[in-house]
């Protein structure tokens, strides 16, 4: 295994996270408190090119490698992990749909907008009743004409309000199951489609999370990506990246997290002595950098897999479950280290854990990726 | 116009320095471009989407310069040419002797440098390059305007702004607040490799042995004293201020 980077991969990733330390950090604890949603630095990202990077030049993007855009992740998530969740929705799921599934036609209106960051990318597929079992949706597409018909409501929608197309999954035929679903790229003026609710989260401020509502949404047919049918083949297509993608961002929030802990831990004093010199404190600062050291091997372990074009759905989970849980225990030892003043929101310790706990949960439980581990355990 | 932009590159200002058998140790450190350089870079730049033109960045030094020169090309520059002969390396007397030998041969209109490196500090490689050249020079530029072949130069003199026009070809020095250089772009790192970067030997200039031999002999390189923890003078008001007036005059020789 050979996980050094190409002088350009370097320079990509050192150019984030000179970007993301001297642009976003500053203002991360602002965005955290004021949960607005960040449109100044996206402008500002996409006109880098991070919002595009590894699509194609050919579509407005900067054709970089899936590695490459992993190290985004991570350098952005570093800084603040609402704008880690909102660069891997918009890319992995907002845009590599419509890269491997569209027509050259959408390709060719959607991808240079995206890449740009002129336009945002949000992906719908949970609904209150389908969760982890995402077959169970139940937002219906009728065909009518040359429109389809949407009726329904999605939940939990990231980049909701602020998107301007969506990747909607919906039912075609309900007597197929998982193969009666079908992808539509829902544009956010359709006419019968509506923003609800945003939701008021622990963490991950500043990065929207809404409702959708589908009450005889009209969507021309020719916004129908891939065949009917075939929606949730294009979802499962999606998860390895995606994992991944949401991997990388626990990466950048454990070290983060354990950045700080090491900073503070040299400078506090207690009993006449700084903190780092106790062998208490000493031993979990050593396990907090191991764990971290073992999640990003996993995570551009995955990633070099994905981007040799090789199955990587078990490490992909690997890397997920593995790299976010260490993101939650490295971020809550931060937070113990830091004493009371970790749990005051003076230090970035408490955001941290707080971003921390979601990436366990979203893009597939952290029990549906073991789920998924145990039953790639025979090959 | 044919923008020329004299490119070094040095440690990072929040590096720390380790001295090895007295010398300056490279391991490990990171490198950027020169920050001064690097105004001078988006000048360059800026000038060029005003005008039109060809930025070119110009480069006497080791081949791990290609790295400051990468990131200039991702910023926006079209080509550089680097003279990482070690033949070619010296004080500031040989580099700007190096620097005019390769600029002579190639159209250039506009010149711009940084006003000094922050490694060594002297502030003379660009100037010298002006007296080889036999052009004129502006330093210490905080705004510059360029109106065909006519430049308008604000400069900082010792805190206040002198202001200074010119006529091309010229050289002119960047300080710092002159622009707040640009983030090279994600597409600019992919097309950097791409863009021409021609190496100079020694061969390829006409340069005697007298010009390579620098001037100037380095005896010894040793690290700043570390700071000493400050003296907190107390006592009766009267008391303290003698012995701070005693201090000044005597232990510190300030006044
Ligand atoms: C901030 C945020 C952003 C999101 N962004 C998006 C988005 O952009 N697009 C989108 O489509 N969705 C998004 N989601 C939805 C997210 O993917 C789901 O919340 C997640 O898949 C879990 O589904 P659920 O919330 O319904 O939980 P449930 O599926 O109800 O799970 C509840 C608990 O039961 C466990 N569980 C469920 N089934 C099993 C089983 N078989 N065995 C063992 N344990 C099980 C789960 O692991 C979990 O612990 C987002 C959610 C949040 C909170």
């Amino acid at each position: 295994m050979d996980f050094n980077l190409s002088t350009e991969q370097m320079e990509m990733r050192q150019l984030v996270r000179d970007f993301a330390r001297d642009v976003i950090s500053p203002r991360a604890a602002e965005i955290d408190e004021t949960d607005e949603f960040p449109r100044d630095i996206l402008q500002q990202m996409g006109k880098l090119g991070m919002l595009g990077l590894p699509i194609p030049e050919q579509y407005g993007g900067v054709g970089a490698d899936f590695v490459a855009y992993m190290t985004a992740i991570e350098e952005i998530s570093y800084a603040s992990a609402a704008l880690g969740v909102i660069l891997a929705v918009h890319t992995s799921v907002g845009s590599f749909p419509i890269l491997y599934f569209g027509t050259e036609t959408q390709k060719q209106h959607y991808l240079p907008l995206l890449a740009s960051g002129r336009m945002i990318g949000g992906f719908a597929l949970t609904e209150s009743g389908a969760g982890s079992d995402a077959v169970a949706i139940r937002t219906r597409a009728t065909r009518e004409g040359d429109f389809y018909i949407l009726n329904g409501n999605k939940v939990f929608i990231t980049n909701g309000g602020e998107a301007g197309v969506y990747c909607v999954f919906a039912v075609t035929n309900p007597e197929r199951g998982a193969r009666g679903i079908t992808t539509f790229l829902v544009d956010a003026d359709t006419e019968g489609f509506r923003v609800g609710k945003k939701e008021k989260k622990m963490g991950l401020h500043g990065s929207a999370t809404c409702e959708l509502h589908f009450d005889d949404a009209r969507v021309p047919v020719q916004n129908r990506l891939g065949e009917e049918g075939q929606g949730f083949s294009i979802a499962m297509r999606l998860l390895d990246g995606g994992r991944i993608g949401i991997a990388a961002q626990g990466l950048g929030i454990a070290q983060a997290a354990l950045d700080a802990a090491y900073a503070y831990t040299r400078v506090r004093k207690q009993f006449g002595q700084e903190l780092n010199q106790f062998q208490g404190i000493q031993f979990m600062l050593a396990d907090m950098a191991t764990q971290v050291e073992a999640a990003r091997w996993l995570v551009y372990h995955a990633a070099q897999m994905r981007q040799a074009g090789v199955d990587c759905t078990r490490e992909a989970s690997m890397a997920k479950l593995f790299a976010t849980d260490t993101a939650m225990h490295v971020s809550t030892d931060a937070v113990q280290l830091f004493g009371g003043y970790g749990y005051t929101r003076d230090y970035p310790v408490e955001r941290y854990m707080r971003d921390a706990k979601i990436t366990q949960i979203y893009e597939g439980t952290n029990q549906i990726q073991r789920m998924v581990i145990a039953r790639h355990l025979q090959s | 116009m044919n923008i020329l932009v004299c490119l070094k590159q040095t440690f990072d200002t929040e590096e720390r320095i380790v001295l090895e058998n007295g010398h300056v140790k490279e391991d490990g450190v990171r490198f950027v471009i020169n920050p001064y350089d690097e105004y001078a870079v988006e000048e360059a730049l800026r000038i060029k989407e005003e005008h039109d033109g060809q930025v070119t960045l110009v480069s006497v030094g080791p081949t791990r310069f290609e790295e400051a020169i990468r990131t200039a090309l991702a910023m926006g520059a079209d080509e550089a040419v680097l003279g990482d002969d070690p033949a070619l390396f010296g004080d500031e007397f040989t580099i700007s002797k190096v620097l005019a030998a390769i600029i002579s041969q190639r159209p250039y209109d506009l010149i711009l440098a940084g006003n000094q490196a922050v490694d060594d500090g002297s502030g003379q490689v660009s100037v010298r390059l002006a007296e080889e050249l036999g052009i004129p020079h502006i330093s210490m530029a905080t705004k510059v305007e360029v109106e065909g072949n006519k430049v308008t130069v604000h400069r900082d003199a010792e805190g206040d702004t002198e202001i200074v026009t010119g006529v091309l070809p010229m050289v002119i020095t960047a300080q710092q607040g002159l622009n707040e250089p640009r983030y090279p772009s994600l597409i600019g790192i992919r097309k950097a490799s791409k863009k021409p970067l021609t190496h100079v030997t020694v061969q390829d200039l006409k340069l005697s042995a007298e010009d390579l031999a620098g001037r100037i002999n380095v005896l010894e390189t040793y690290l700043p004293k570390p700071k000493e923890a400050g003296r907190v003078l107390s006592g009766e008001l009267t008391d303290v201020v003698r012995e701070l007036a005693e201090a000044l005059h005597t232990t510190e020789k300030v006044v």
